[in-house]
């Protein structure tokens, strides 16, 4: 289902050509996925409306996505899949929302993973992004609701914080759709390589460098294909019972083969997940 | 000699290495945690939130806060313990009062309009001289129950689901949850079993599928079980209709709209009533447990989008709804109008039925005809009135059009209906088993059986049994025979 790279002509890719189109459903065959994460009620689904032009349902309710809500878009000629995730505060616990969202970043495999975070309520939004990059390097934080911050008087600097994170800030209002093609742009660079994120992470004591060192390299005998051994291994670590029994009942290594499965009935599956 | 141990060493290591189990690597993860000290999960999650904490204070700062001191001043009030309730009741009443006034005249005039189409259709065919039952299965079976439906529900949705959006866009409902928490923690459900609560408003199943914002499985359940006793936009027209037609009508003209929106009101709050008592039953017989503690978020008041509540009320929800509706009362009205013309013993098919079930009907209050409404009406309770109407009518032409006074002669008048009838009737739409789509969607949330017969068995024998006791207590009393 996946292109390699376009050959694109480099003035199609400067950003004043830059081009949008909403796909809405019609994701029949893509280049690129993009998974939409965040804390609940950051708008995350007017995100998702505003770049596929899909009427996903939005509400100023927290907890409104429960499921994965999928949609395309085009820009600049490469076709993206786009996948909304629950809202959520932490990928630590085992609420189903949660495990839907870890679920995909870990291995749905996204290309990029954008969070999309609250100006106006940044520290408890960064916990979720911290806990995003670390499953993966290909991040960039969507600074949303950047008028209603402004409205009451906060300054967000996002390149101080993009320092910090070692991963682009982009601010945006999504409703208002101001700094969306930026967004876009620098999803597109972090997916190339132009960009080079260095996602800031938690290194803990030698101790747990060390524990940590010893089941990665366990783990890559084990499933060589895993895409993230280092987060599995702080998982296992810490006792987590959800993921022991994936790996004991074998469906990890079944996730880890599905990989990112252009069908539906992969989506499903992870959606189902946490049913029981 | 050295040589040739060395390569089986790294054989055997090899050997090893291929031999790695999942079993392995999880006790090589027990073994390694106690090295890490026992508050190791502890200091991972607080050096996540340090480190969150100190990025943000050097990416934000503050200019001046006036505009949170509005949001808090209405949160104050919107949630305060002494107006927050009686607050919301008064919106919830403001809401079923516009719904029921606006609805009104444009009900009258799709109904208008729809059954002289009938009527036109029905001459054309004869002039045609298509065999009467081509013309009566189409026009008085198939297309009137379409006339129906979209007369009784389409003008109250279209007035409602705007309004529900709105109050869902500016951040309302979990203040609701906030104000309604303290009862559902006595129950030993949910807090947020209110936000679910609110989506069954509109929908029963969209009620079920918004219950994965709770994390306990318990809890879940619980919500997932008493969501029906939420009156889904399926069965308010009927409630609408029969507060109109039985409790209005014994008000003046000037004070019958709040009558009727208030006694619709009642009826909501009865239902909370019941899913408070049958949360906490469940909660102290198969569903034991504590209420779990939880951290609700009170959104920002904002700015509704006009244009995307349109969108979502009128296209996702209101036609939504609608069309699954029309699907259902097109069969639905054929079904009618064979059970009306196909006759056994000089008698219709449909009266056998009504007959046979009339004394169940008149134990609990109702009558014979009214339960095979709802048989038929299982797929969707929307054509609960009209199924029940058209067997009342029979196979012949409707001569006037369907308003409250055509109701009232017909029910009243024809049928014998009394106060308890459209009480009861009220009771069991309540109460009553979901639709078929409701317990399907319970199924697939609950991936058991047993729990989606469970959610039929407590409703229907929570609906037998309180028409029942309404029933008796009303002849005990006298106050009917």
């Amino acid at each position: 289902m996946r292109s390699k790279k376009l050959n694109q002509n480099p003035c199609e890719s400067c950003p004043a050509n830059a081009q949008l189109a909403q796909m809405g459903l019609k994701i029949g065959s893509f280049d690129r996925v993009v998974a939409l994460a965040g804390n609940p009620n950051t708008g995350k689904s007017t995100v998702f409306n505003a770049l596929t032009g899909l009427k996903q349902h939005t509400g100023n309710w927290p907890g409104k996505t429960v499921t994965r809500a999928e949609g395309g878009y085009v820009f600049n000629n490469i076709r993206y899949k786009l996948v909304d995730l629950p809202g959520t505060y932490s990928l630590l616990s085992a609420s189903q929302d949660e495990e839907v969202a870890r679920n995909f970043i870990l291995f749905g495999q996204p290309d990029c993973t954008i969070v999309v975070t609250d100006a106006t309520a940044l520290e408890r939004n960064l916990n979720l992004a911290l806990q995003v990059m670390e499953i993966t390097d290909h991040v960039v934080i969507a600074v949303n609701l950047m008028d209603e911050a402004r409205r009451k008087g906060l300054e967000v600097d996002t390149r101080s914080l993009a320092r910090d994170l070692g991963v682009p800030a982009i601010p945006i209002s999504a409703r208002t759709g101001e700094g969306m093609q930026t967004l876009l742009m620098t999803v597109e660079q972090v997916i190339s390589g132009e960009i080079r994120t260095q996602p800031r992470r938690v290194q803990g004591p030698p101790e747990l460098q060390q524990a940590v060192e010893a089941l990665t390299s366990k783990l890559r005998q084990l499933i060589p294909e895993m895409p993230n051994p280092r987060w599995i291994a702080i998982r296992l670590l810490d006792g987590d019972h959800r993921v022991q029994e994936a790996l004991v009942s074998g469906e990890l290594l079944e996730l880890v083969q599905a990989q990112r499965g252009a069908d539906v009935r992969f989506s499903q599956k992870i959606a189902l997940q946490g049913h029981q | 000699m050295t040589e040739a141990s060395l390569t089986s060493a790294s054989d055997d290591s090899r050997h090893s290495t291929s031999r790695l189990t999942v079993k392995d690597l999880l006790s090589s993860a027990e073994a390694l945690r106690p090295t890490l000290g026992e508050h190791f999960r502890d200091e991972l999650v607080n050096s996540l939130y340090r480190e969150a904490e100190s990025i943000a204070r050097r990416a934000v700062r503050q200019k001046d806060d006036h505009h949170y001191d509005l949001d808090q001043k209405i949160d104050r009030l919107v949630t305060s313990p002494i107006f927050g309730l009686p607050l919301m009741l008064l919106l919830l009443a403001a809401v079923f009062w516009v719904t029921i006034v606006g609805a009104n005249i444009p009900s009258q005039m799709l109904a208008n309009a729809l059954f002289s189409l009938e009527e036109q259709g029905v001459a054309a065919f004869n002039w045609l001289g298509l065999p009467w039952w081509i013309t009566g299965f189409l026009w008085n079976g198939v297309f009137r129950g379409l006339a129906w439906v979209v007369s009784v529900m389409l003008p109250p949705m279209a007035i409602f689901f705007p309004i529900f959006t709105i109050l869902e866009d500016l951040g309302y409902l979990p203040r609701v949850a906030f104000n309604l928490d303290f009862l559902f923690k006595k129950a030993g459900a949910h807090g947020k079993q209110s936000l679910s609560m609110a989506m069954g408003f509109g929908c029963n199943a969209a009620g079920v599928i918004s219950t994965r914002v709770i994390d306990s499985p318990r809890e879940r359940l619980i919500a997932i079980l008493t969501n029906n006793f939420v009156p889904c936009n399926g069965r308010f027209p009927t409630l609408i209709m029969l507060a109109t037609v039985f409790v209005a009508a014994a008000f003046p003209p000037a004070l019958a709209s709040f009558a009727a929106a208030g006694s619709v009101v009642l009826v909501v709050m009865i239902g909370a009533f019941f899913t408070l008592a049958v949360s906490w039953a469940l909660s102290r017989t198969i569903l034991k447990g504590e209420a779990s503690a939880f951290t609700l978020e009170l959104p920002p008041y904002r700015v509704p989008n006009i244009g995307r509540i349109l969108y979502t009320s009128l296209i996702d929800r209101t036609f939504f709804v609608l069309m699954r509706a029309v699907m259902t009362a097109a069969p639905a009205g054929a079904v009618i109008w064979v059970l009306g013309n196909l006759s056994v013993n000089g008698m219709s098919l449909a009266a056998h039925i009504a007959n046979f079930l009339n004394p169940l009907g008149v134990l609990i209050g109702l009558d014979g005809v009214i339960l095979l409404a709802y048989i038929i009406a299982i797929p969707a309770n929307e054509i609960v009135v009209p199924t029940m109407l058209m067997v009342y009518m029979g196979a012949g032409m409707m001569t006037e059009s369907p308003d409250h006074n055509f109701l009232y002669h017909l029910l009243v008048g024809q049928h014998g209906w009394t106060l308890l009838t459209a009480v009861n009737l009220m009771l069991f739409s309540l109460l009553h088993n979901p639709c078929a789509t409701t317990i399907l969607t319970i199924y697939k949330e609950t991936n058991s059986k047993k729990w989606a017969i469970m959610s039929v068995v407590i409703t229907l024998g929570l609906a037998f049994l309180i028409t029942f006791l309404t029933a008796s207590l009303a002849r005990l009393a006298g106050w009917v025979s």
